[in-house]
């Protein structure tokens, strides 16, 4: 299995992103943010932004959709916060907290026994 | 069909979307040594094939934005499998095979911030190999169980691996078969029973606040 960007030279990723290297520490995605597309792509859009929306017709993880464009997460991240900020995805954040949900881990064991 | 839909299509067919209410993703992370059935256990329950991707990782936790900085030392590039299941219309969980080698592992809590749990995957033909992920699991204050994989070496009594891993009382120690989709959906609900008794008294402790 050939992993993403193994390929990719630093300087392919860094035009990808316009010269950001890295998500900015305060990026809203964590790996298992799911993304959902606001639109379709259109003609003209770059490449990667076009795949991401087709990808996320219904809601992808983060790092599913890095594995799918076989681009490292920090790179995705750049690209999935381009598309945020122009309204053209959504994101659904897992839910934070110091102390998890008593009421979702429950749901999390009936999802598991059900398996 | 034109091209744009006959490649939706292609694209759908090899991936198995989630469903359109989906909203919570979760986090569970499998660790342990080099080769102790990690990716293995991953693939057992995941209902996708397990993708491998990987996260560029600053080490001092700084960002950076040069790209020369980006080439030199400061980036480790971290590689990892992970694989999914769908738990109910909303809760998606993700199961992240953690890398063997040990120079990634002081990455891995920033990596996989925000786990439910982790399980501790333990050949106990080599024990030493889980002590780091017990102590950086420990010192993390993440919640964890050990599974012990079979390889068919031999089997010891839990009260000796308890005491070569020096496991608290209070951690669940199992064992199981990484390749069985049974087993590895046994492991997981201990975790989470495990993260559910850990968390407890502090839910109650919460709810009694809110009531009051
Ligand atoms: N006998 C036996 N073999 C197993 C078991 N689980 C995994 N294996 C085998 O052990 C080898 C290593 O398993 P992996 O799942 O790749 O281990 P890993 O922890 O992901 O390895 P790294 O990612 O390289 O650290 C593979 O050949 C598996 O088929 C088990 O329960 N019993
Ligand atoms: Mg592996």
């Amino acid at each position: 299995m050939s992993r993403p960007g193994r390929d990719d030279s630093p300087d392919r990723l860094y035009t990808l992103t316009g010269g950001r290297a890295h998500a900015t520490p305060d990026s809203p995605f964590d790996l298992v943010t799911l993304v959902v597309a606001e639109c379709d792509p259109t003609t003209g859009m770059q490449s990667e932004h076009a795949a991401i929306l087709r990808l996320t017709r219904l809601p992808t993880a983060v790092v599913e959709l890095a594995a799918e464009l076989k681009l490292p997460v920090s790179i995705t991240k750049i690209l999935l916060g381009d598309l945020l900020a122009a309204g053209r995805v959504s994101a659904r954040h897992p839910r934070k907290a110091a102390v998890p949900d008593p009421d979702v881990l429950e749901q999390v064991l009936v999802g598991l026994r059900n398996l | 069909m034109d091209s744009a839909t006959s490649e939706a299509a292609v694209e759908a067919a090899a991936r198995t979307p989630l469903g359109a209410t989906a909203d919570n993703g979760l986090k569970i992370v499998v660790v342990g040594g080099f080769g102790v059935g990690k990716t293995t256990l991953v693939r057992s329950v995941s209902e996708i094939r397990p993708l491998n991707t990987e996260e560029t990782m600053t080490q001092a936790g700084e960002h950076i934005d040069d790209i020369s900085e980006v080439r030199g030392k400061t980036a480790t590039t971290v590689a990892f499998d992970f694989g999914r299941i769908t738990l109910d219309a909303r809760n998606v969980l993700y199961l992240f095979g953690a890398p063997g080698q040990e120079r990634f592992w002081f990455l891995w809590d920033r990596l996989f911030s925000g786990t439910l749990g982790a399980v501790v995957l333990v050949d106990t033909r080599r024990i030493d190999d889980s002590w780091y992920a017990i102590d950086r699991l420990e010192h993390h204050g993440t919640p964890f169980i050990v599974a012990c994989n079979d390889f068919g070496g031999p089997t010891y009594a839990p009260s000796r691996i308890r005491d070569a891993l020096d496991l608290d009382p209070q951690v669940p120690l199992v064992d199981c078969d990484a390749r069985s989709r049974a087993s590895g959906k046994q492991v997981l609900i201990t975790l989470v029973e495990h993260v559910r008794n850990t968390y407890a008294p502090q839910a109650s402790l919460r709810e009694q606040e809110l009531t009051r």
